[in-house]
Parts: structure tokens; C-alpha cells; sequence
């Protein structure tokens, strides 16, 4: 029996696990993925929100603040990029100066400092490629940006080379009583025996709790599109630029990304299929026009790629984070900003799992730092030659077009998380995340992959399951 | 390190370039390679239809390729294979990395840029749908099954037509799959006319013209797209939407100059090519930079970079021995029939080929050339298609006669 | 009375759109469209006997391909047979660029040759 069983690998499972794995405790993580981070944190705004936009006195305010105030350090000790680049809420209308003027108060209400509205003028010191017809703005300096999958790796990473388990493929389909513990079971009858079970499942967050006989909430997928430019446009502007806010979210965001490149979206559409991510024509066009109106001089010529997230949307209005019964937390509805939180709810559910009576007692051998992913990138040129010396792959440039190279895949392969697929190979150095989009590469690296794993080279997939790169030789005679 | 002429990248252009680059005497020069072997791209395109101009025999690529490698390894031209260049600057400073020797400066008299091109990719086009595997470029295809041995897929449907989409249609037909269909945008094909008839018409694969792809179905792998015809703004008709099943997506949508470390050199881009803005010799406007090949601008036919990588090659032997002579510059002014034409700025007074492409299918034109209203050059085309690149030549005297400094070319 | 058929000339880039008068029996009577005396011939040859340069690649015997193709052109209808011999081929792994792969494939007289060194 381990001490905790985490459904859900998500930003907010991964960061309660590392959370945790500073403890004498035995963690198992478990995801219905064949990777971590493939949920709500795969695809979404990768902001820390400053914590003006939820309602004062909720759990989503209070923990929003905190994990902004968290992030810094915590992205630091993960090893993960994050840049305090500041946010624009962005205002056309003396109506929307109104809105602003509500959110600045709201703001600081929430306990959050550095908040202050900019007439056009002053946005333009600040921000010269601002939309010709934006005339007011809040400015947030506390607002950031980070990577939300790379936050997610790394906390799962930092938390599995601390002694946690990871099981992908892991579909939770039932839990029942055993002793004073749970007994989670996955669709192929694989289970495990935990005394404490944390759901952290994002939108299948309610299907779990529905598991253990809790039905007090729902949650339901609100899909969003996104668009991505290459790293040239990166620098159009400095601060993420939201709109003002409409009832159906914070609306379409323009964003630097921390790798450089520009971000834009997302859509709001609230949908029933919670896997549904495909992108559609109309949310293409919605993100463009908006993101128009907002910044002036987007390329959509240097789109190069559109994905879709989902956002868990809780039927409360509020994070969902309780126990509904012995030993068993939910941590449901985290919908933005819910990577800003993440560090937040992760120490909230600490202190729940104290409060309930778990012993936490600190690790002598605890670990407490994860060596950046983008470590070798970051090197000077001396200090990349000596590793080459070693290691002449770091040289083999596989990625031209993000120059990622094959010490790095090869290394990124063999870290915590492991990744399986071409996908996860992406997400963890990048390699086919540039211009070219995998185009030059794709064949490498399935190669690389295939022989880290072990495998043959028409096994490797893109992202799991049956999504096979290649279907078998050629001459094979079918 | 100091060498006199660098030439980044081994492809058809560099090596061309370098091979005239010693045969004008130049000793001291090293061709940069990212791949473990020279040929570039060639190396992949193991079709025929490459060297009727250049040797009047009809080769595939890699046989192309060799004759140039064959050369350059004759005439004992170094070259370092497996060795990328991430760094290029004004002062003619390159930074190379490779396994040997990790990462390395080299300061050079001239570069030669051969970098080559890339496919546009999927996301560039936005399409609608799900992102499962199966949905490739055209070139990646074609390294899966002519360089790995492996099929990317059986049931495939092409979106877009230019050459390596139409000559992948035939590659995976006779490796077994079936295609069941080219759509082209534009109610023209953007490959040649040889490649739709012996590709697509030899293996009655229709090639539908003014039809796109308007989602992409399937979760794991493609399980099939959606293609619809087009309006004459290219919008999708609803009407028209057909579901193929399929389980590929090959995508070519065209090629982009890769550029990336022109512009980290502080070069200017022409916004039509993508590439360098160049005078006749392939000089760039920072100086002892030269470019040719698909790195400048997309060439329909190899035997076109050869001999645009020669006048490179030529003129940074000049440039090295400081007789390159410049005389006031020409600029060369397009009517938007003609697109672009390469170069863009004639600077010496010599026999000038002008490459362009045309926007268009147009046919019985003449192609002429004026200086204001005074006519230097008119030629008579049966048929002009944009899949296909045009050349006249400015003689010399015309060149000389030119004094307002800027000429015209249009298509009438 | 003969019939008139349009051919894209496919020996060069240039793609000259033909127009063939074919007499009784198919005889080509005459050609017209074509730049040079090559597309005549392939017109010729076309209306008669269409032939192809197949090109594709052969399994080497360390599991990597090796790109070949037909040394001349072979009969059009021939293309999967021809292609069905070089794939159920497998070839020496130092093979270079012209060694002849397979001799008079498919009873065609033309041999299958490396276009690559291996």
C-alpha cells in the first residue's frame, strides 16, 4: 500500500506530488495519458495571472495571489523558464475604462500590488505596437509567463527522482474501500492501494468523484483555440495584452511566449466531449480579429501552428477543493488561473492532508532542485565544447530550426518523465516546435526514439495509442 | 580559424559554387554541410528529370548530386560534413558546431549562402480538424520511404501540387498505397506539366484544382479529410464538402527560402522571394555575402542553381581579390504579371540573365523590358505558368545604355 | 478518318502541350506543338508504345533501402511488374552508384542500376 495515489498527472497533480515528495511518504501518480501534462495543461494561456479577475473572498482569489507569489521561486527551483513580463488589460470604450477601474479595485482588494491605469499615451511609452483603437489599459506588473507542460514535467520529474511512481496508460475506472485505504483500479484491471487518494483528474474530475459516491459537482470542457507565431514576431510586444473582460472568460490574449515565440487566443466554447480538440475555421477567424483590435501589426502570415485546449469549469463557480469523504480529496474545477494557483493548491492540500492526520516528515535525502531542461542550450560556448569533448552528440544538431541537438534528445529521453513519443519528445526540448514543424527532423528523431527505447522504428508513435509515424516498411509486399 | 571562402551548406548550389570558385583559382575554401553527406535535398529526390540543361542527359538526383560531389572531392575541395552553422554576422564571422570539433569560429573574406529551403508546414496553413498522425509535408514523406525504407501511409490524399507533391503521389503509388486525390487552391497546378502527366495522369490520380482541405478527421491516426471546392476568393463552398477517407495527409504548399541566418547577418529580404535582395554577381547588400540556389529564391529546376551558383561562385573570387567593379546600379522594377526577378539590382555592366517568375497562367504574351518608354528587349512566350521560372538576358550594350538607373519588365 | 489527341511532352521541364493527327490503326500522321525533335519522338512513341524510366529504391542486405532506377526506358504497362521484381530484390550492401542491381528485369532487355553509392 503507498501513502498517496494522485490521479491526475496535470500541472496541479504534478505540483501536489512534488509538493509531497519532500516527505517520508510513498507516492504513486497514475494518468489516463500516455504522457503527463496531455490535459488542460498541454494547451492554455501559460500566464501568471496577477489575481485581479476572480471575486474577492474566493478560494480562486486567495490561491490565485499566492501561487503568483509562489511562481518565481518555485519555476526557479524546477528549472523552468519564467519571465515577469507584465499584463495589459486593454480597453476600448469608456465603458471598458469603467470595467477597469472595477478590476483594479477588485485587484487590490485581492492583495495584489502594482496595478495601475494607463491612458493611450502611457500604454504607448510602454507598449508602441498597441491596437489603434485601444485607448485605455490596466497595467498588472506581477503578471508573468511560464510554460505551463514545462512546469508540469519538471514537478512530476522532481517528484519521481524524489522516489514517486508514475503509471500512464492508467484510466481510473473504479475505486473501492479496502481497509482503511483505497483501492484505485484502471480499465485493464491494473490497480493500486493507497491510503489517500487525491483526484486531481481536471475535466474528468467529476467522473472520479462520482466514484467514491460524490456527485456535489460537475464539470464540464470549455474549449479553446490558439494560434502560434514564429519566434519573429516574438518581440511585437513585451506584456501579455488581454481584452477586457467578458463573461465567457478574459478573451483572446496576445502573449510573448518564454521561448519566444507570439501566442494568441483563446476561444471560449463550452463544449460536451471532453476530448474534443480539434480546431475549427470560426474560433481561426475569431482569434484574428480580435487579436487585431489589440495589437497592431500581427503577421498571421507566421502562424505556424493552431492548437486547442480544454479548460475544467467547475459547476461551483469557485475551485472545487475538498474531502468528501476519509482519506479522499478532490482538487476539481481548476479552471484559470489554475497553472497560476498550482504552487498554491499544492501547499492547501498539504495542509489538508496535515489536517486530516498524515504524517510529514522530511526526507533525509530529499531533493530539492531539478537541473533545467533547456541546461545545455543555456551554456556558453566554452562550457558547451567541454561537454561536447565528452559528448560529441551535443553537437549533432538534429532541430535546426529550434537547434535542439542529439545529446539533448537523448538526454531529455532518459530524464524523469521519460517520454514515449514523438510529442513528448517535443514538449520536453522542443525539437519539431519550429518553423519547419517537424519537417526536416521527424524522421531523426523517431530513430533516436526508437533506439532509446528499444524498439523498432515503425513502433514509434506521435502521441501514444495507435498513432503510428509509419505503418511498416517499404517492399514489405501488402 | 581564417578561410577565404566559406560556403554554408552542400547542397547543388554550394558545391556548384564552389567547383567555379576553384576553377577561378581559389584555393582556399570550405563548404559547410549539416547533413552526414553532401547532395542536400538531392540525395532524397531519387526521381529522374534533373541535368538535361547541365548535361544534356537526363539523371535522377542523387546521380546529379554525385557528379558535382565527384568534382568537388577531384578538384580537393575540403568540406566538413555533419558540421551546422547557428551563427552568421556583417563582419563575415561564422559559428559552426559539429561532433569533431565542437563549436568553432571562422572568419571568412567571402560566404556564400546555400542554405536551401523548407516546405511550408500544416500549420501555416491552418487547417481545421484534429491533430492525429499522418498529416506530413511531401519532402518528409519522401525521406520516410526514400531514405528510411519506411511508409508513412497507404491511403494518402495530397493537398497542394507542387513538384514533390505530384512526384511523392507517383512514389507512393508504386510502393503499393493508394492516392486518392491532388487538391490544388489555385484553379492552376503549382507543379510542372511533365510532373501532372507522367505522376497523376500515368496512375489516374485526379488532381482537382480550385478544391482544399477543410478538416482533417481521426484521433490516433488520420482516419480521413474533408475537401471542398473553392470560390474565386478561395473560400471553401459548403455544398462541395467530401469526406476521403484516408489514413495521410501529404501536404505541398510550396517552399520557403530558410533564411534564418541571412537575416542574423543583418541582410535585407526581398518580401516576394524570401530571399536576399541581390545584385547581378549574388552580392547581398552586406558586403562579401553572396547567395544563390533555393536559399535565394525557389528554382524550379536544379539545373538553374548550378548555374546561378557559378555566378556566385565566380563573383566572391572576385570580390576576394578586390576586382569586383561596380558601376552605378540598375534596380529592376516588376508589374506584378512578372513577381519578382533575380536579381533584383544589376550593379556591373556584363551579360545579365534575369530569372523571374509570373503570377499567372498566361499564354501568346511577350515579355518585355523598357527603360521608361524606350523598349530594351521584347520576347514572344507561348505559355507563362508561375510553377515555371523565365529568364531574358540583358546584353551588355543594353546594360550600358541604361542611365536613369531603373528599368521595367513586365508581360503584355 | 484519323483522330487528333493532345499530349503534355513529359522528356523536358519545358512540358510542350502537343497535338498529335493519328491516322488508321493509330499511325501517327503527324505533330505539331512540340519544341524539339525529342517530343516528336516521345509523341511517336507515346501513341504506340508509351514507355517510362521507373525509379525507386532497392532493400539492401543491412535493412537499408538504396535508391535505383530502370537504365532506359521500359514499356509503361510493365511499371508494377518491374517494380514487384526490384522489390522482392535484395542487393549487396557495398553496392555503387551504376552497378547493375538486377540484369533484363521482367524480360524488359533493361537493367535495374544504383543511382547512389551505398
Amino acid at each position: 500500500m503507498v501513502d498517496v495515489c494522485i490521479i491526475g498527472a496535470g500541472v496541479v497533480g504534478g505540483m501536489i506530488a512534488e509538493r509531497l515528495s519532500k516527505y517520508e511518504l510513498s507516492l504513486t501518480i497514475v494518468d489516463k495519458g500516455g504522457d503527463v501534462a496531455l490535459g488542460a495543461t498541454r494547451a492554455n494561456s501559460a500566464i501568471v495571472h496577477a489575481g485581479f479577475d476572480a471575486k474577492e473572498g474566493t478560494l480562486k482569489a486567495r490561491l490565485n495571489v499566492r501561487g503568483s507569489q509562489m511562481m518565481e521561486e518555485t519555476c526557479k527551483r524546477l528549472g523552468v523558464k519564467y519571465k515577469r513580463n507584465g499584463s495589459l488589460v486593454v480597453g476600448f470604450s469608456d465603458e471598458d475604462r469603467e470595467t477597469l477601474k472595477e478590476l483594479k479595485a477588485r485587484g487590490e482588494k485581492n492583495g495584489v500590488t502594482g496595478l495601475e491605469l494607463l491612458d493611450r499615451e502611457q500604454i504607448l511609452k510602454i507598449e508602441k505596437n498597441i491596437g489603434d483603437s485601444v485607448t485605455c489599459a490596466l497595467l498588472a506588473k506581477t503578471g508573468a509567463i511560464v510554460c505551463p507542460y514545462e512546469l508540469c514535467m519538471a514537478a512530476v520529474g522532481l517528484a519521481m527522482d524524489n522516489g514517486a511512481a508514475l503509471k500512464l496508460d492508467f484510466d481510473v475506472v473504479k475505486i473501492e474501500r479496502e481497509g482503511e485505504g483505497y483501492r484505485v483500479i484502471s480499465g485493464t484491471g491494473e490497480s493500486v492501494l493507497a491510503k489517500c487518494v487525491i483526484n486531481a483528474a481536471g475535466v474528468h474530475s467529476d467522473d472520479i468523484a462520482a466514484l467514491v459516491g460524490d456527485e456535489s459537482f460537475t464539470v464540464h470542457a470549455r474549449r479553446g483555440e490558439y494560434m502560434l507565431l514564429d519566434k519573429e514576431c516574438g518581440r511585437l510586444i513585451s506584456h501579455t495584452v488581454f481584452r477586457c473582460p467578458s463573461k465567457m472568460g478574459k478573451g483572446i490574449l496576445v502573449s510573448p511566449t518564454v521561448d519566444g515565440n507570439l501566442l494568441l487566443g483563446p476561444t471560449a466554447e463550452d463544449i460536451d466531449d471532453k476530448s474534443d480538440v480539434k480546431t475549427t475555421a470560426e474560433g481561426i477567424a475569431k482569434i484574428r480579429a480580435s487579436a487585431a483590435e489589440q495589437v497592431s501589426g500581427v503577421d498571421f502570415g507566421k502562424v505556424i501552428t493552431s492548437f486547442t485546449g480544454l479548460r475544467s469549469v467547475g459547476s461551483t463557480g469557485d475551485f472545487i477543493i475538498n474531502s468528501p469523504t476519509d482519506n479522499f480529496v478532490n482538487v476539481a474545477g481548476i479552471e484559470s488561473p489554475g497553472l497560476t494557483s498550482a504552487p498554491a493548491i499544492a501547499e492547501y492540500v498539504e495542509g489538508m492532508l496535515y489536517d486530516m492526520g498524515i504524517t510529514l516528515s522530511e526526507k533525509q535525502s530529499y531533493i530539492s532542485e531539478r537541473r533545467p531542461t533547456h541546461y545545455f542550450s543555456s551554456l556558453t560556448n566554452e562550457e558547451k565544447n567541454e561537454i561536447i569533448k565528452e559528448h560529441p552528440e551535443y553537437a549533432r544538431v538534429i532541430c535546426r530550426c529550434e537547434l535542439v541537438t542529439e545529446g539533448e534528445i537523448r538526454e531529455a529521453i532518459r530524464t524523469n518523465p521519460p517520454p514515449r513519443d514523438i510529442d513528448g519528445v517535443k514538449r520536453r526540448t522542443r525539437a519539431t516546435m519550429g518553423r519547419c514543424q517537424g519537417g526536416f527532423c521527424t524522421p531523426s528523431i523517431v530513430e533516436i526514439l526508437a533506439e532509446e527505447l528499444g524498439i523498432d522504428y515503425e513502433e514509434v508513435t506521435k502521441l501514444g495509442g495507435k498513432s503510428y509515424i509509419n505503418i511498416g516498411k517499404t517492399k514489405s509486399g501488402d | 580559424m581564417n578561410v577565404d571562402l566559406v560556403i554554408i551548406g552542400g547542397g547543388p548550389a554550394g558545391m556548384a559554387a564552389a567547383v567555379a570558385a576553384r576553377k577561378s583559382g581559389l584555393e582556399d575554401i570550405l563548404i559547410l554541410e549539416r547533413d552526414e553527406a553532401l547532395g542536400g535535398i538531392l540525395r532524397q529526390c531519387i526521381h529522374n528529370g534533373f541535368g538535361l540543361h547541365r548535361f544534356g542527359e537526363e539523371l535522377t538526383g542523387p546521380e546529379y548530386a554525385y557528379r558535382y560531389e565527384k568534382e568537388v572531392v577531384d578538384l580537393g575541395i575540403p568540406f566538413l560534413t555533419g558540421t551546422t552553422v547557428v551563427d552568421i554576422d556583417k563582419n563575415r564571422r561564422v559559428t559552426a558546431m559539429s561532433a569533431e570539433r565542437g563549436i568553432f569560429t571562422i572568419d571568412a573574406k567571402a560566404i556564400i549562402l546555400a542554405m536551401g529551403c523548407r516546405e511550408r508546414p500544416k500549420g501555416a496553413l491552418n487547417i481545421a480538424g484534429t491533430r492525429p498522425a499522418g498529416i506530413y509535408t511531401a519532402g518528409t514523406a519522401q525521406k520516410f520511404v526514400n531514405m528510411k525504407g519506411y511508409m508513412p501511409g497507404k491511403d494518402v490524399v495530397i493537398l497542394g501540387s507542387g513538384d514533390i507533391g505530384l512526384i511523392m503521389a507517383r512514389r507512393m503509388t508504386l510502393e503499393g498505397a493508394k492516392v486518392h486525390a491532388v487538391c490544388e487552391l489555385m484553379p492552376y497546378s503549382g507543379g510542372l506539366a511533365r510532373n501532372i502527366e507522367q505522376c497523376l495522369n500515368d496512375f489516374n490520380i485526379p488532381l482537382k484544382l480550385s478544391h482544399t482541405v477543410v478538416d482533417i478527421k481521426g484521433k490516433d491516426r488520420v482516419t480521413g479529410v474533408v475537401i471542398a471546392k473553392v470560390d474565386e476568393n478561395r473560400r471553401p463552398i459548403k455544398e462541395t464538402e467530401e469526406l476521403i477517407p484516408c489514413d495521410t495527409l501529404l501536404l505541398s504548399c510550396g517552399l520557403i527560402p530558410e533564411n534564418e541566418l541571412t537575416k542574423k547577418a543583418g541582410i535585407t529580404l526581398d518580401r516576394v522571394t524570401g530571399g536576399a535582395v541581390v545584385d547581378g554577381s549574388r552580392e547581398c547588400d552586406v558586403e562579401g555575402i553572396f547567395a544563390c540556389g533555393n536559399v535565394l529564391h525557389v528554382h524550379d529546376l536544379v539545373d538553374y542553381v548550378s548555374e546561378e551558383a557559378e555566378i556566385a561562385g565566380r563573383a566572391a573570387v572576385k570580390y576576394i581579390r578586390g576586382e569586383k567593379l561596380r558601376t552605378n546600379e540598375i534596380r529592376v522594377d516588376v508589374d506584378g504579371k512578372v513577381r519578382y526577378t533575380v536579381p533584383k539590382l544589376i550593379s556591373e555592366a556584363e551579360d545579365t540573365k534575369l530569372y523571374f517568375r509570373v503570377g499567372s497562367v498566361m499564354r501568346d504574351v511577350s515579355v518585355v523590358v523598357r527603360e521608361g518608354e524606350r523598349v530594351l528587349l521584347k520576347k514572344k512566350k507561348q505559355k507563362l505558368a508561375p510553377a515555371e521560372m523565365e529568364t531574358v538576358t540583358l546584353t551588355k550594350e543594353m546594360i550600358e545604355s541604361i542611365d536613369s538607373g531603373s528599368i521595367s519588365i513586365s508581360v503584355e | 478518318m484519323g483522330k487528333i489527341r493532345k499530349l503534355t511532352c513529359i522528356v523536358c521541364p519545358r512540358g510542350c502541350d502537343m497535338e498529335i493527327a493519328l491516322g488508321d490503326g493509330g499511325k501517327v500522321v503527324s505533330v505539331s506543338g512540340n519544341a524539339c525533335k525529342r517530343g516528336a519522338a516521345y509523341a511517336q512513341d507515346e501513341c504506340t508504345h508509351p514507355r517510362r524510366t521507373v525509379t525507386s529504391t532497392v532493400r539492401l542486405s543491412d535493412g537499408r533501402v538504396l535508391a535505383v532506377k530502370t537504365e532506359s526506358t521500359i514499356p509503361k504497362e510493365l511499371i508494377f511488374e518491374v517494380m514487384k521484381e526490384i522489390n522482392s530484390t535484395v542487393a549487396r550492401s557495398d553496392l555503387k552508384i551504376g552497378d547493375v542491381i538486377i540484369e533484363n528485369v521482367s524480360g524488359t532487355g533493361v537493367n535495374v542500376v544504383a543511382t547512389a553509392n551505398a
